[in-house]
């Protein structure tokens, strides 16, 4: 009687399983097909050869793409592009805190319209953004124009790594917010007010209490920008007018210009590798304060 | 009473359109365990949240052992509070805790130490002092929540509704502790409750809040003998409201056009509604005999209810409610069956006339 109810159980627990695998299936064959596939031919690619013409050999295997990947050229890309991912996401937390903060505590149909507000810029392609971005920096744009209309100089920024900057802040800048804010908004404020009834100051109660319960949006959001801004691509070529190329347009270029595919593929393996040893480390840490 | 802890005077709360409090006067002694008694939306925990400076009063004075309090924020007041939901902080340690306030008024950290141990042996709860708030049972939670407020020997201690999360013989547990504690620290407690009964055992004196007005003040004795409204007097325990009309000088006529007697009831012709407690009513047989001075109405059982320690009777007597009478389940209080010819009996000083 025992065995047949424990057996009864497997198979209703296998049963579940099965159930659960058919449910998974669609998007595990998408995956697989259009992520996995084409990953594992990047990093096959990493070891093959470059010959003469452009083409890759597929047929002689070696390591020396990947020796190339930390030193000369890259080895300087890469540091100026990490920093600039690093000051992106700072720039973006430190202006996007205030600002989740401030919608997190309107009323609650107040921040359903903040929210949209904060998407729509969404709604239209960010080619196009980036391009009236351009257009706003520009010596000839509205910036530089209000600039001398009070008698200062023209705005000279574009083709800067600061026009970069504020073109990456500016794309990446919702993605910081909307963690933020999720985190915020289920904030039990009950507990600053148990700290200001325990003698902390506003100040002292959004330091001990406040930032670190919201540690969980400021690593999500961090990670969110970190990334995508240390990979960008578009906004560096069209507002850094590629004069000082950063790890996108570096990889981009191998593929294109120097058609040295074995040396493009290694630099993106290694690129995704720093990306994942740093999210599992910053969401261990950020995970670790809760 | 001694020198007054907290003074309230013409404190009025508005938030928008809506009055919360309403012209609100209050004074509570030093050392005094006062309740703030009323249903959800009463002003009650509003009142308390001015107190604590987590709200600022619309108009009125607040002055805290005599200094004016109104606008000061929370962090300057002589006052701590224990949440309703605890409010713990989950990312610190349960000494962490109840470390905080001392740590925000730089005390030495060999004196927090020495406090925080002897407070969290005081709720016996030293043996979770390293463990995170959601490790803690209901009642670990609220004992750390008093623990991290008492440590701060406050002037003044608010409580809103903390017990309200506990299941009932925890709840009750927790109430003599609470009355225990407050003898012991004499720290002045201010008190919000919903429960009738949880203000009645611990209070010194108990305020009862109706719609943000102050309707009475007095002893737990008070507030439950002599209500002076409808509202006191319905808000706590069961109570036999009954309209009548004065006819004469303690005098009134029932609905059903019977005459009894009534102390002092007021101006004839004026119509009251009197107010009777349960248990001060007792059932008779048609042929027993009867406490000479009392009032006496026949009636009819038409329901009896069971409640272990007693019975509860509804007694239809030709009024425009059947009348609710308690008798202890004891060996020599008779029972009356469903149907019953029986008298209601009480003595005419248990009645209170009370206003709308």
């Amino acid at each position: 009687m025992v065995a047949e109810s424990v057996d009864l159980e497997t198979r209703a627990e296998r049963a579940e399983s099965r159930r659960g695998l058919l449910i998974g299936l669609p998007t595990y064959l998408y995956l697989i097909l259009f992520f996995a596939v084409p990953l594992v031919i990047v990093l096959v690619y990493s070891f093959a050869t470059r010959t003469r013409t452009g083409s890759t050999a597929l047929s002689d295997w070696n390591l020396d793409s990947w020796a190339r990947v930390f030193q000369g050229p890259a080895l300087e890309v890469s540091i100026r592009s990490l920093i600039l991912a690093a000051v992106t996401t700072l720039l973006s937390l430190v202006l996007s805190y205030p600002f989740a903060y401030w919608i997190a505590t309107r009323p609650a149909r107040l921040r359903a319209i903040l929210l949209v507000l904060v998407m729509i810029p969404f709604w239209s392609n960010f080619l196009v953004r980036t391009y009236a971005m351009k257009f706003l920096m520009g010596s000839e744009g509205p910036l530089s124009l209000i600039s001398q209309l009070f008698g200062g100089p023209p705005v000279r920024i574009l083709f800067t790594q600061w026009a970069v900057l504020i073109g990456l802040v500016y794309g990446y800048m919702p993605f910081m917010i909307l963690p933020l804010y999720a985190a915020l908004e289920r904030m039990d404020w009950s507990l600053v007010e148990a700290a200001r009834d325990l003698y902390a100051s506003g100040w002292t109660a959004f330091r001990k209490v406040t930032l670190p319960l919201s540690m969980p949006g400021v690593v999500a959001g961090s990670v969110l920008v970190f990334i995508p801004a240390l990979g960008a691509y578009v906004t560096p070529a069209i507002l850094g007018g590629g004069r000082t190329p950063l790890l996108g347009d570096y990889i981009v270029q191998q593929f294109l210009q120097a058609r040295n595919w074995p040396y493009g593929a290694a630099l993106s393996m290694a690129v995704m590798v720093v990306m994942l040893i740093a999210t599992v480390f910053y969401f261990r840490k950020g995970g670790r304060t809760l | 009473m001694s020198r007054p802890a907290v003074e309230l005077v013409g404190i009025t709360k508005r938030f928008g359109d809506v009055v919360a409090v309403d012209d609100l006067d209050l004074t509570v002694g030093d050392g005094e365990f006062f309740s703030l008694l009323g249903p959800s939306g009463c002003g009650k925990t509003t009142t308390l949240r001015m107190i604590a400076g987590f709200e600022y009063p619309t108009e009125g004075t607040l002055k805290i052992h005599g200094e004016e309090m109104g606008l000061r924020p929370p962090n300057e007041r002589p006052v701590n509070t224990v949440f309703q939901s605890y409010a713990l902080f989950p990312h610190m340690t349960v000494a962490d805790n109840v470390a905080f306030g001392l740590q925000m008024r730089k005390v030495p950290s060999a004196e927090i130490e020495a406090r925080v141990k002897r407070v969290l042996d005081q709720v016996q709860l030293r043996h979770r002092a390293d463990a995170k708030p959601s490790q803690l049972s209901g009642g670990q939670r609220q004992r750390v929540a008093l623990a991290r407020a008492l440590v701060n020997e406050p002037e003044v201690l608010l409580l809103d509704e903390p017990l309200g999360a506990l299941d009932l013989k925890l709840r009750q547990n927790m109430q003599v502790e609470l009355k225990e504690l407050q003898n012991r620290v004499g720290i002045t407690f201010i008190y919000v409750t919903h429960d009738q009964e949880e203000a009645l055992t611990m209070s010194d004196r108990i305020g009862v809040m109706d719609e943000g007005k102050l309707l009475q003040v007095g002893t737990p004795e008070e507030i439950y003998e002599r209500p002076r409204s409808r509202f006191v007097a319905d808000f706590i325990g069961d109570i036999n409201l009954i309209t009548a009309t004065v006819s004469g000088p303690d005098r009134v006529r029932l609905g059903n056009g019977q005459e009894i007697e009534v102390r002092s009831p007021g101006p004839v012709g004026e119509e009251v509604t009197l107010a009777l407690r349960p248990e001060r009513l007792e059932l008779y047989d048609l042929d027993e005999p009867m406490p000479e001075n009392h009032t006496k109405l026949r009636g009819k059982v038409i329901r009896r209810m069971y409640y272990g320690d007693a019975y509860f009777y509804d007694v239809e007597v030709g009024l425009d409610h059947p009348l609710e009478v308690k008798e202890e389940n004891r060996p020599d209080v008779e029972t009356y069956d469903m149907g019953e010819e029986t008298v209601v009996c009480w003595d005419p000083a248990a009645v209170n006339v009370v206003t709308d």
